[in-house]
């Protein structure tokens, strides 16, 4: 009985899994490739030639703009690993781990455009830290003439990059550290007389890093390709390179969409380049630490760099929490002139008129969430349950399936995406954006789920099949409650990565669906920093809510059962 | 003075100590052996003397080395090795490579390293190792490696943690061999806990129990 049926469910979820997830981006990637040479006919191009490529290497700023890229790509993604590392390093054994997780979550669930408001009304020079220090200590009665955000450097956006990407990796981590025997490990290492620091380095990263690599390579791919924190942080013009082919392919001109799709796929070769480039780094690494370990240095006991880099998290989570802080003040503030370290007079006046924008956003970005998250997590949860139907692991192209869309750069396949869109007849709306964003929500909810869906008690159904529950009343009355609370955590990830999309929404919904992603990100140009500061602390707050809400459901629903209290999620 | 003292040691994890307070001194080249049931603290015991104590316990008395407290310095600078039951070898690295993360640093150079991690091995009986990754190892063999790595850091003192636990019994009596010949030429003092009767009379020096 239950063999077929365990089939024919592992057939529907693939059925959905290959259309849904991998056709979009494989016929997206297709027509941008199409279009890179020269085939767009919706624009009257239908010859094959090199034209665009042409055109793309002369426009202005395109090398630069490439540079860029690499730089503030492999810069941040580099610095970001190695402070998680040595914090992690530093506070493992010190803190207990559960609650340096807890710690983690506003800075997870934030999205990037929020946050990047936030450090930009931070570090501006009319930001809060010089109103905060001025005049006083700098003698500035006008903001100073430097670039601090937007610097032709992109030192700002590495700096966003690392306050986003640093709680991360420590979040992997520390999931990874629990997999390994690293109190042994350090005994034994210290028993040998090598120093805390320096055991951290020789013997417990190399056994972390095989655990995370996937990990790695998707912040770098995200790092070498993000949009929306590059506008608003990043070096203005030219701008890296997926903000420029963003900008070409919504130019008024649209001969510009060819090569722009040209770039656009130049950037997932970048990306790919980029990724072998660091799986090289990686081996050159091992090689040069084998020699150094087999050379029997111990070290020192100090651990300085560990303690330096444990040092410049804090100060980066200090600096993260503050910017939150400051979208809420800007929101509420009426007057607020520089050099004044808070505001002459607060106002709601901001938030009095929803009707004038925010109300709208707000409700299509709740709308979008949701329904990408119930998509989602119902996925999900098929495919979970059709692996524990037939009993089997999860293969290796499976895993890689689920990361695809996060190792693939948005920008290459979504515009291409759309004219598939387009010409299956599904125009700019809410379907085709909420389709867009299950892409990238789904592998998400997966990865929070499938662990603790795994090491789910197996005796539990055994005993449901036992007492003769079916698999749907063994999944619907034995499973799911149990896992109520990592479903919960799973949904709450999902949502929070739906309220932070940007270009999906901007590409499918043609301009004309808003979000407070999109709204924000378009305000944070030079305009009232009240209005923009209403629609990020809303876009920041909703993650926030949604995490609230996954913690308190299962909470209350199962406030009797000591059993389920613990941290599944 | 030589040797390996402890002053009135006790360790309490909340309350209640696990052990009444422990004297004893253990002189160069013997293996003392303290004997208990499991559960007691002997590991915890173990970790305290070799500076690994976890969080959450609290230790009073003190540990002299060759007449130097050594109670507040960090492990890796007490110079007291530990065997562990399970080996605890690296498994990112080669058996060889093992060996080389604990061989003594003052010996330099890339020949001289390899020619003394060879001969160790040779004395392991494990010639032509030195490539192998320590999970193809048998557990006599890991345990003939750990046992090399850890000498080869030119400990001050020795510490066996149930060291021959996880073995079969055949094997167990070899490896006991083993151990105690490589030790007793190297004049440090080496403690040993224990729940083995057989493990203790191998060992052939003053047994202490520890109790409640």
């Amino acid at each position: 009985m239950t063999a077929p049926e365990g089939r024919k469910l592992r057939l529907i979820v693939l059925a959905l899994v290959a259309g849904g997830l991998v056709l979009p981006i494989l016929a997206g990637l297709w027509e941008t490739t199409r279009a890179a040479f020269g085939i767009l006919p919706a624009i009257g191009a239908v010859e094959w030639s090199l034209d665009s490529w042409r055109r793309l290497f002369a426009l202005p700023g395109f090398g630069t703009s490439l540079t860029l890229t690499l730089w503030t790509g492999f810069a941040s993604t580099a610095l970001a690993l190695a402070l998680a590392v040595g914090f992690a390093a530093v506070m493992y054994d010190r803190f207990g781990l559960k609650g340096g997780a807890r710690l983690l979550t506003p800075f997870l669930a934030t999205p990037h455009a929020a946050l990047a408001i936030g450090l930009a009304f931070l570090i501006a020079p009319s930001g809060w830290i010089a109103r905060m220090i001025s005049p006083w200590a700098t003698g500035w009665d006008l903001p100073p003439d430097v670039a601090t955000v937007n610097d032709p450097l992109g030192l700002a956006l590495i700096f966003g990059l690392l306050v986003k990407e640093v709680p991360f990796f420590l979040l992997v981590i520390l999931a990874a550290l629990s997999q390994l025997p690293v109190r042994r490990h350090l005994s034994a290492g210290r028993a040998l007389g090598y120093g805390r620091g320096v055991v951290w380095i020789k013997v417990i990263l190399p056994q972390l890093y095989p655990l995370i690599r996937l990990p790695v390579y998707v912040v770098l791919s995200f790092a070498l390709s993000v949009v929306d924190m590059a506008i608003i942080l990043g070096r203005s013009n030219p701008p890296v390179l997926s903000v420029a082919v963003t900008r070409w392919f919504l130019a008024a001109d649209t001969t510009l969409i060819l090569p722009a799709s040209a770039a656009a796929l130049l950037q997932s070769g970048v990306v790919i380049a980029g990724i072998a480039a660091w799986f090289g780094a990686e081996r050159l690494c091992a090689r040069l630490g084998r020699i150094w370990i087999r050379r029997g240095g111990r070290g020192v006991s100090a651990e300085p760099g560990l303690m330096a880099a444990g040092g410049a998290v804090l100060i980066l989570m200090a600096l993260g929490a503050l910017a939150l802080v400051s979208l809420l003040i800007w929101s509420l503030a009426w007057r607020w002139s520089f050099p004044n370290a808070l505001p002459e007079s607060w106002s709601l006046k901001a938030w009095m008129q929803p009707a004038g924008g925010w109300g709208m956003a707000l409700n299509n970005t709740i709308v979008i969430g949701g329904a990408t998250t119930l998509l989602s997590v119902a996925l999900a949860v098929a495919w979970l349950e059709g692996e524990d139907r037939a009993r089997l692991p999860r293969a290796g192209w499976a895993e890689a399936l689920i990361y695809l869309p996060l190792l693939v750069p948005q920008i290459a396949f979504l515009y291409g995406l759309n004219v598939t869109f387009l010409r299956a007849g599904l125009s700019g709306g809410m379907v085709t954006v909420i389709w867009a964003q299950a892409l990238f929500v789904f592998p998400y909810v997966m990865i929070a789920l499938s662990d603790p869906w795994r090491a789910l008690d197996p005796r539990l159904v055994r005993a449901a099949a036992a007492l003769g529950a079916g698999p749907v009343r063994r999944l619907v009355a034995v499973k799911l409650p149990i896992l109520l609370r990592p479903l919960m955590t799973a949904a709450a990830i999902g949502f929070a990565v739906s309220v932070a999309q940007y270009l999906p929404t901007l590409f499918m919904g043609s301009g004309r669906i808003a979000t407070l992603t999109t709204e924000a990100v378009t305000l944070s140009s030079g305009s009232d920093r009240r209005v923009t500061g209403v629609y990020a602390v809303l876009q920041a707050v909703l993650p926030f809510a949604a995490y609230l809400a996954a913690l308190a459901l299962p909470g209350f629903l199962h406030r009797h059962r000591a059993g389920l209290q613990g941290d599944a999620g | 003075m030589r040797g390996l003292e402890l002053n009135s040691v006790t360790i309490h994890a909340g309350e209640a100590p696990l052990f009444a307070p422990l004297t004893l001194t253990v002189p160069p080249s013997t293996v003392t052996t303290i004997v208990g049931p499991s559960g007691i603290g002997k590991s915890t015991l173990m970790d305290f003397i070799g500076g690994h104590l976890a969080r959450g316990f609290h230790a009073t008395g003190t540990v002299i080395l060759d007449g130097q407290d050594v109670t507040r310095l960090p492990a890796e600078a007490r110079r007291i090795g530990i065997l562990f039951q399970d080996a605890a070898l690296f498994p990112h690295l080669s058996v060889g490579d093992n060996l080389a993360f604990g061989l003594a640093s003052h010996v330099r150079g890339r020949a001289m390293r390899r020619a003394s991690i060879e001969t160790a091995l040779d004395k392991a009986g494990l010639a032509g190792f030195a490539d192998r990754d320590p999970a193809t190892l048998s557990g006599g063999q890991r345990a003939r490696a750990a046992l090399m790595r850890t000498l080869l850091a030119e400990p001050c003192a020795l510490l066996l943690d149930e060291p021959f636990s996880k073995l079969d019994p055949d094997l167990r009596a070899d490896l006991r061999r083993f151990v105690f010949d490589h030790i007793r030429d190297r004049d440090i003092p080496v403690l040993m806990v224990t729940h083995d009767e057989a493990d203790a009379a191998a060992a052939d020096g003053p047994v202490i129990p520890l109790g409640g």
